[in-house]
């Protein structure tokens, strides 16, 4: 069984070679600007600039559908309910229903920020390896270090979780052949019927935690503290350009808020 | 040199001692295989080698390091390597190469050198050329050669291997433990082989038979392997070639009665057969 966590495809494009610690930045300073984007328009607008990166990273269509598409009926609900309950000025009625236009636009902002947010986000780990990701997110958080946060070990535990879903996943499998083969069965959505596989899969997983920890201790680790990594991140030309392009995103947002928001 | 200086130790919530008052010095470069049955604290003693576990009593000493000492533990750490029975609870990183940085990334070395003894370790165990591929998608035997190679990086002076092929097939068994061998021809590594079984344990230069947490014999195989009785009390078969010599010679044959290795009784038995 081969399953791959995240959905990162590999690829040389310009977006894949950025350092992880730019991507994750920008997506900051990305979320930043759709929530400080005033109305539904220029919020549309503001994460229409995910387009050229889409592009560049030579992403599929299909690829971008399959990552929204488990949205669509959450996304069309949140829009519905802004719409149909905002009081304002009347532009139209269904029945019952006024729309009005603050109605549209809230409804607009609302389905804006989480569908760009949303895609965004799918942009980043498709174009990511999980590994550079997490090396990435540690060397961001590692200041927070000296208030007590422990970048190095939230690195690692998503290094680990990286190395053992496989292994768990290949695990519940012959468990559940083993289990099949003593007369169990697996069908319906009951809870019970899953037992004889959730709970030889914990003590399992458990045991290899014990195993896991000891493994690691022989091999000298002893926490974060003084620790160095192999992997080493470099900024290029190309960070520095596309932070700065994020960056003017963000501010050019909230300058347009101050500005004409209300 | 490795001190074990009368050390007893019990696990937490248990009346009786998993090891009692054992003393033992290994030395660099030596080839010392451990064996006994199941319980008998093997595994217990080759813990306490690399201070996983601390002595209750009595002490053990590293190169004069003693493992009751906190501060010295990451370089006890670095100068006693330890390979795991189970392959897949040894591996901690999502790649082959990331996995082998693992203990250097431990030791603090700067990142130039991390990468060059990834890169030479993994030559060693002939990995080199599946090092961005995850763990999970390696056989047995390379995931074994894998561990081998995280520990090899940190250059250590002494190799437990806790039943580290216990789990393999006998052709991926035999290729790490000649990997291992020839690791010690070349570089002088300590290797202590903790197994249960015994033609394994006969491949080494002295043997350690635990029973009940005492030690039971000690010596060189060829001496071991023919207190038979005291073997079969402690629930352990002598190897088939030792069996084999027994009879031969009960049934007349001349033969010498130190031959352990299947080589030596070949030898032996050629020898005899051109003597006619």
């Amino acid at each position: 069984m081969l399953i791959e966590l995240g959905q990162y495809i590999p690829g040389t494009s310009s977006i894949h070679h950025l350092d992880p610690r730019s991507k994750l930045l920008g997506l900051l300073l990305y979320g930043i600007a759709l929530l400080a984007a005033p109305t539904g328009m220029a919020a549309s607008l503001t994460g229409a600039t995910i387009l050229p990166v889409i592009i560049l990273a030579g992403l599929a269509p299909a690829f971008i559908w399959r990552q929204l598409r488990p949205l669509i009926v959450f996304l069309l609900i949140i829009f519905i309910f802004q719409v149909a309950f905002t009081p304002g000025e009347v532009m139209a009625a269904v029945g019952p229903v006024r729309i009005t236009r603050e109605g549209l636009n809230y409804g607009l902002l609302a389905l804006a920020r989480v569908f760009f947010l949303v895609l965004a986000a799918a942009v980043l780990m498709a174009t990511t390896d999980p590994l550079a990701l997490a090396d990435g997110l540690e060397r961001l958080l590692r200041p927070g270090q000296r208030l007590g946060l422990p970048a190095g070990e939230l690195a690692l535990m998503l290094t680990l979780a990286l190395r053992f879903v496989p292994t768990l996943l290949e695990e519940a499998e012959r468990i559940m052949r083993a289990q099949v083969a003593r007369g169990a069965t697996f069908q319906g959505n009951q809870i019970k019927n899953l037992m004889p596989l959730v709970i030889p899969l914990f003590v399992s997983a458990f045991r290899r935690a014990e195993g896991l920890a000891e493994a690691m201790e022989a091999r000298a680790y002893r926490g974060g503290q003084g620790r160095t990594r192999m992997r080493e991140l470099h900024f290029r030309a190309a960070d520095y350009i596309f932070l700065l392009l994020a960056g003017l995103l963000a501010a050019g947002s909230a300058y347009y808020r101050l500005r004409f928001g209300s | 040199m490795i001190e074990v200086q009368g050390v007893t130790f019990s696990y937490p919530g248990t009346t009786v001692p998993a090891l009692e008052n054992i003393s033992l010095i290994i030395k660099p470069g030596e080839f010392l295989a451990i064996t006994g049955p199941n319980g008998s604290g093997k595994s217990t003693l080759a813990r306490l080698l690399n201070g996983l576990l601390r002595p209750g009593e009595g002490r053990v000493l590293v190169d004069g390091l003693d493992t009751g000492d906190e501060a010295s533990l990451v370089d006890i750490r670095r100068r006693v390597g330890m390979v795991f029975q189970d392959p897949d609870n040894q591996l901690v990183a999502a790649t082959v190469e990331d996995d082998v940085a693992f203990g250097l990334e431990n030791l603090g070395l700067p990142p130039a050198e991390i990468r060059q003894r990834v890169a030479a370790a993994l030559e060693v165990v002939e990995l080199a050329n599946l090092r961005t591929r995850p763990p999970h998608r390696l056989s047995g035997g390379q995931k074994q050669r894998l561990a081998l190679a995280g520990v090899l990086a940190m250059e250590p002076r002494y190799l437990v291997l806790d039943e580290a092929t216990a789990m393999l097939d006998p052709v991926a068994r035999e290729e790490i433990l000649q990997k291992v061998l020839e690791l010690r021809r070349e570089k002088g590594l300590a290797v202590i082989l903790i197994t249960h079984l015994m033609e394994e344990a006969a491949l080494a230069e002295r043997v350690l038979v635990l029973k009940a947490g005492q030690i039971l014999l000690a010596g060189p195989p060829a001496e071991v392997m023919q207190q038979e009785e005291k073997l079969a009390a402690a629930g352990l078969k002598v190897p088939v070639t030792v069996a084999l010599g027994k009879g031969l010679r009960q049934a007349g044959l001349k033969l010498p009665a130190n031959l352990v290795t299947v080589e030596e009784m070949a030898r032996a038995l050629w020898k005899l057969a051109s003597r006619k």
